[in-house]
């Protein structure tokens, strides 16, 4: 889409883009061009600059086992979140679009998670999940050793898990609300003229129709859970046990700036970028089609 | 006050061309509506006037002076547009100033004037309201302060009244012409709606597909138009048309069933002719009247003050205006009669008017 | 609509119920350990009825934790950030929607592609820029030449050098610079009737008038919603100022709960550590409540 009617002295144009160019070119472009030059070469360690190894720090990360562990801990991690964040958002939202007595009280309460910082409420969640004092505690008293995040991996996941959709629930609720709401009226009260009920209303015409949100919430769930999972098992599990949580961006995190490894670092950080482009791109093609909808 | 002499003024797009070389001379202190269908090119010509379009060829000059190359503001004009183009954040007082405002005057001055266009548009009780609180006809009165406020050489009017109702529009019309009288000030007002085109205009322009068809005034537009196209664009129900043509002795229509004995003014035998006659100018009269045309009544339309009878005139569609008290059944057949001095005569080929006929048409009547 | 489906509503009532239980339910929980004293939350399981501690609670954990300066650290963040965003933003938008101009294609490209890459997969290298701002226009000038051609005339030798760790510019400025807000304008921008524009311009504006007069009041509602979550999501940025602010002088009240994780040996002080999480997660609750309905639309406005 295009203005009809513009200024006519570009070069004044031009200007009013100037700052934010200048941002994006010092913190996105360089640092970005920057991580593709540092995945290539070498820091050598008594100084003396980079130097050049095309691809083997690619290849090193590749060939390790720790890094393909990080991945799969990441896409567990990703697709369990997301799942359970969705379907838990849709399930609430088709219920308080039916807006029955109450529904505004939900409309407002379900959304307070999203603005909590993701350390915050991990440390929440630490002390609710805690297998010494809190609330699977009590549980454990029933049951010796049945959760133990700190050392057990899988009870650790679960830990960052119900974190990370805890604060997920309220964005995707927002979203599937929205899209149900922009559904008119008139054709729920046509298809409940034809004689179709609440369920099968839901499953004929409102789920079809929300179905861009769905895939659009798909691919943003999963790119948030690369990106804002940080904080979460920073404070959670800081990895561990036995690297069981040691997600992506939290590798990235401790090998660049605690193991100073600069390089692989980078290399991990584009590989990880890679992944996030081709999910947009994907993103992309389905909100044009979702353009294409309406 | 200033006189606007627009030269050859053509507007092209990439690819398009959508003014295709307009002259016309406006007068100081002239009201001239330009008319025509939409997408004539008639906004394109207002708006390079205002100076919010570029002049692709051709020079625009107001009072003398070639304007091509200035931006709005040093044009000295001001514009009312159609959806009235108010700032919705701003109140009524700081929409009407807000050319002030950016020309610096001090705000007392501002003031006070702003209070003398209220005055006058009476909308001294608004002053406060934001647009989103007004009327359609309120609105439309604000967008007409804020163009007065500058005192400019010249107004220029984009379809202001399309937005309101039927009621409103008479009114704001009969207002706008008032107030043309009260200041006098050179006026261009783009239009489709030829009532309102009729109603306003010292002089009508008439344009259609990036051209100028017609300049006159509104009396000349209707009686002679120069064109098929203002022909039939002018005055409603529209024109009737019958294609004719032209025989040894005159021409015939109607499948040859019909003779009309006037000039050939040199066309060659066998060209194709239009001849039109306003339904204003067809009276009805009992079927098988002698030189009256017989046809089928198809439709009757009732105005109130009169009707307008739809015929078939042997397949060809044909409208008859009549307050007489004459009430044709559909079905019925009718007689229809008219003056041979209300034909109009038009080429077939360019659609412009050809009055050597008329000019040597012996006496009697059909 | 008449419809009766009494049991469906009694089952629609029972879910969304337990869905507002899950989503208050560590809010309260949070609240009600942090009343408790140590004792008492390490109790099993912990009693739902506050204790008394509460307020000895929040300031043991204000003082161990040192959030007075942490939530102004936090807040001038935040601030920075949404303030400078809304400006730069409408700045840029304003440019590419209402001038033509050659290259403005790959200026909109060019900023909408850091719509792909957040903060956190770029971090080290970002990290790196930041230690030294100018690092970026040194190296561009020691590659093109500029520097050696300076030294050679004035003998002056070129090194740019300005640090912004531990610094509130450092901690804003590379968290302004994605493309959010601009598409934000943007769609906003186009919608803007073109009449409003020739108008203006009628009117005897120019560019920079329209924008100031007539644009930016237009926009207030879109400046409101970028604002709103843009101020959350600044406060509740974690891995950029836990980075960055090697200084205490400097760091968040997000990266400092970190310091209240209970110690493994000894009776944990889960109460200290809930009373810091309730004061952290207070400020963009509050902003969430208050501003709902910005928050609302600034969400599914700037993932448009």
């Amino acid at each position: 889409m295009e203005k009809r009617v513009t200024f006519g002295k570009w070069t004044i144009g031009i200007l009013f883009a100037v700052p934010q160019l200048i941002l994006i070119f010092t913190f996105f472009y360089w640092p970005a061009g920057q991580a593709v030059y540092w995945s290539l070469t070498l820091q050598q360690p008594w100084g003396g600059g980079n130097i050049w190894v095309g691809l083997d720090n690619f290849r090193s990360i590749l060939a390790n086992a720790d890094y393909w562990n990080s991945i799969t801990a990441s896409l567990v991690f990703a697709g369990v979140s997301t799942g359970l964040a969705m379907v838990i958002a849709l399930v609430l939202a088709t219920l308080t679009d039916r807006q029955l007595a109450g529904s505004r009280l939900y409309r407002v309460v379900l959304i307070w998670p999203y603005g909590i910082a993701a350390p915050a409420l991990a440390m929440a969640f630490r002390f609710i999940l805690a297998p010494e004092a809190g609330f699977m505690a009590a549980v454990n008293k029933f049951w010796p050793g049945f959760w133990d995040p700190g050392l057990n991996g899988a009870d650790a996941m679960a830990s960052v898990i119900i974190a990370f959709s805890w604060k997920y629930v309220g964005y995707n609720f927002i979203f599937f609300l929205a899209a149900l709401q922009a559904i008119p009226r008139s054709l729920i009260e046509a298809a409940a003229m034809d004689g179709s009920g609440v369920v099968r209303r839901f499953r004929d015409i409102q789920f079809p129709l929300i179905t861009p949100t769905i895939f659009f919430l798909l691919v943003i769930n999963i790119t948030e859970s690369f990106q804002d999972s940080f904080g979460i098992v920073d404070i959670m599990t800081a990895g561990g046990p036995a690297n069981a949580t040691n997600l992506m961006v939290y590798k990235i995190y401790s090998d660049g700036f605690k193991g100073l490894d600069y390089s692989g670092a980078a290399a991990q950080s584009i590989i990880l970028m890679l992944l996030i482009i081709a999910l947009t791109i994907v993103q992309f093609r389905f909100i044009e089609r979702r353009v294409h909808y309406r | 006050m200033a006189s606007i002499t627009i030269r050859d003024v053509r507007k092209s797009y990439a690819k398009m061309q959508v003014v295709h070389g307009v002259n016309l001379d406006i007068a100081s202190g002239e009201f001239v509506v330009i008319l025509g269908p939409s997408g004539c090119g008639k906004s394109t010509l207002l708006r390079m006037i205002a100076g919010l379009e570029e002049i692709s060829d051709g020079t625009i000059a107001i009072d003398g002076t070639v304007v091509n190359k200035l931006e709005p503001r040093e044009r000295g004009c001001a514009m009312v547009f159609q959806n009235y183009a108010l700032y919705p954040h701003m109140s009524v007082a700081q929409n009407i100033g807000y050319s002030l405002k950016v020309a610096g005057v001090p705000a007392a001055e501002r003031t006070q004037r702003i209070q003398a266009v209220a005055r006058i548009l009476e909308l001294e009780h608004l002053l406060d309201r934001k647009p989103m609180a007004l009327s359609g006809g309120q609105r439309q009165r604000v967008a007409m302060g804020r163009a007065m406020i500058r005192e400019p050489k010249v107004f220029l009017f984009d379809e202001p009244l399309s937005n309101l109702d039927a009621k409103l529009r008479v009114q704001m019309r009969s207002e706008i012409r008032k107030l043309h009288r009260r200041l006098n000030a050179t006026s261009v007002f783009v239009t489709h709606d030829q009532v309102e085109a009729m109603t306003l205009a010292d002089r009508l322009v008439v344009m259609n597909g990036g051209r100028v068809e017609q300049v006159g005034t509104p009396a000349q537009v209707y009686g002679r138009p120069a064109s098929r196209f203002v022909a039939t664009f002018v005055g409603a129900p529209a024109m009737n048309m019958l294609e004719a043509t032209v025989t040894l002795d005159g021409v015939s229509l109607l499948g040859d069933s019909r003779k009309l004995n006037v000039s050939r003014a040199g066309l060659p035998v066998g060209s194709k002719v239009a001849v039109g006659i306003r339904p204003e100018a067809v009276r009805m009269v009992a079927p098988g009247t002698p030189g009256a045309l017989d046809a089928t009544v198809d439709l009757v339309e009732e105005l109130g003050a009169g009707r307008v009878v739809y015929v078939d005139l042997d397949g060809a569609p044909f409208s008859v205006v009549t307050s007489e008290t004459v009430h044709p059944e559909p079905g019925s057949a009718v007689g229809l009669q008219f003056a041979e001095s209300d034909l109009h005569f038009f080429s077939s080929e360019t659609g412009g008017r050809l009055d050597v006929f008329k000019a040597s048409v012996p006496e009697p009547a059909l | 609509m008449v419809e009766r489906t009494p049991i469906l509503n009694f089952f629609t009532h029972l879910i969304l119920f337990a869905g507002f239980v899950f989503c208050v339910a560590p809010f309260v929980i949070v609240a009600i350990a942090a009343s408790h004293n140590l004792k008492d939350v390490n109790d099993v399981p912990m009693s739902l009825l506050p204790g008394s501690d509460f307020f000895v609670n929040i300031k043991t954990a204000w003082t161990t934790a040192d959030l007075g300066p942490k939530l102004f650290n936090s807040f001038v963040m935040a601030a920075g950030v949404a303030a400078g965003k809304v400006f730069i933003s409408a700045l840029t938008a304003f440019s590419i929607v209402y001038f033509r101009y050659p290259g403005r294609m790959l200026i909109f490209w060019l900023i909408f592609v850091t719509l792909m890459l957040p903060l956190e997969v770029r971090i080290v290298p970002t990290y790196a820029v930041v230690a030294n701002v100018l690092s970026p226009y040194q190296a561009i000038m020691d590659v093109t030449g500029i520097s050696w051609l300076i030294e050679k005339v004035s003998g002056v030798q070129v090194s740019l050098s300005l640090g912004l760790l531990n610094s509130y510019t450092g901690l804003i400025m590379p968290l302004i610079a994605t493309a959010t807000g601009t598409f934000l304008y943007r769609q906003f921008f186009l919608t803007v009737p073109d009449e409003l524009t020739e108008a203006a311009r009628m009117d005897g504006a120019g560019a920079l008038r329209f924008f100031i007069d007539i644009l930016l009041p237009l926009s207030r509602n879109n400046m409101a919603a970028l604002g709103t979550i843009m101020f959350l999501w600044a406060w509740n940025q974690y891995l950029w100022p836990l980075l960055i602010t090697t200084d205490q002088s400097h760091a968040t009240a997000v990266t400092e709960l970190k310091q209240l994780i209970p110690n493994v040996g000894g009776a944990p002080e889960w109460h200290i550590a809930m009373a810091g999480t309730l004061i952290v997660m207070l400020p963009p609750l509050v902003v969430v409540v208050l501003m709902q309905r910005w928050f609302v639309r600034g969400l599914i406005a700037t993932e448009k």
